[in-house]
């Protein structure tokens, strides 16, 4: 990343699959307009290909998209939320201004995606994802 | 009791003995999970000891802080499930907490666990009776001002008694009132883990 250029807030996708997480990101790429600045990793299942979660496949998708504005990270459940916490209270695992993102997964990830695209800041990012809860779909 | 000096031995020890125990009883666990939940905490956790026992013995560290920031450090890296994350925060906790000194006492172990416990139930957000590894936990440290056998008992104890309760947190808390009857697997496997530490402080007494 060269100074003049824009640094876009990152987005890691964890799901306890591989391919929820993968079609995820591209959804949530593909809505938010397919040519997207924003880096958006997914990080799903563990590294031989099962279910569960991997802390070396999130903490590297984290890496892979910080471009030094921020990384924040939606999770889909249960070891995916912990693992997270955990990596985060450890300090040193992620990416400096690496955020758990509290949002509804799918939805959660088309909103920090298509607003991490507008250039807007970690905050923002955040904000829209977590507003994906407000959403009420009865 | 309480002048007892624990080394970095002595952790190594107990490390060793937690990845023997779950190795030997990895069905049992995984049998309890299958009851209520995905049907893999034995072999998540058997992978996750492997790990540690095989990192501990490439380097072993040499302050009984350093032992367990490091095993933590693996188990988290390496399980794959919430119990990664949990244990992981269990024993890197207490690892930070006894901080650098080459010894410490069972009081301190004490205290150093007593507050890695509570960080484990502010990580899983469960309470005491929740049918989680906080119900073998708990006992296990407060019965450590007693002795390492009374703890392991209590451990032991903690986890039977998840049996009657519903579980509130993870997997097995979507099958409500049909959790109730099954020994939470996480709560058995923290019994597992004081057992070792009092198997660890039995060879520190042999020796």
């Amino acid at each position: 990343m060269s100074g003049a250029e824009t640094a876009y807030v990152g987005v890691v996708l964890v799901s306890h699959s591989g391919p929820v997480a993968e079609s995820v990101a591209r959804l949530a790429v593909g809505l938010a307009g397919g040519d997207v600045k924003a880096p958006v990793a997914a990080a799903g299942g563990t590294p031989d290909g099962g279910l569960g979660t991997s802390a070396e496949l999130i903490t590297e998708a984290a890496r892979t998209v910080d471009q030094g504005a921020g990384v924040a990270v939606l999770v889909d459940l249960g070891s995916a939320v912990l693992t997270v916490k955990a990596l985060l209270a450890e300090g040193d695992e992620l990416p400096e201004g690496t955020r758990l993102v509290d949002a509804p997964f799918v939805e959660g990830a088309v909103a920090a995606v298509v607003t991490a695209a507008t250039g807007a800041d970690l905050d923002a990012v955040a904000a829209a994802a977590g507003e994906a809860y407000a959403y009420r779909k009865d | 009791m309480s002048e007892t000096a624990l080394d970095a031995g002595f952790f190594l020890r107990w490390m060793t003995a937690a990845a023997a125990s779950v190795d030997r009883e990895a069905s049992r666990l995984t049998d309890l999970d299958s009851a209520i939940g995905d049907a893999d905490h034995g072999s998540n956790l058997q992978r996750g000891f492997a790990a540690v026992v095989k990192t501990l013995e490439a380097e072993p560290p040499q302050t009984p802080g350093a032992v367990l920031t490091t095993a933590g450090r693996q188990l988290i890296s390496t399980v794959g499930g919430a119990s990664g994350p949990l244990y992981g925060t269990l024993l890197r906790r207490t690892g930070k907490e006894l901080g650098e000194a080459e010894r410490v006492t069972v009081d301190e172990l004490r205290t150093a666990l007593r507050t890695a416990v509570d960080a484990v139930a502010q990580l899983g957000g469960s309470a005491l009776g929740d049918a989680t590894m906080l119900d073998a936990l708990d006992p296990g440290v407060e019965a450590l001002t007693t002795s390492f056998a009374a703890a392991a008992e209590a451990a032991g104890q903690g986890a039977r008694d998840t049996v009657p309760l519903q579980a509130r947190k993870g997997r097995a808390s979507y099958l409500g009132a049909r959790s109730i009857g099954h020994q939470d697997p996480g709560a058995a496997s923290s019994a597992l883990l004081f057992a070792a530490l009092a198997e660890a402080a039995d060879q520190g007494v042999a020796e």
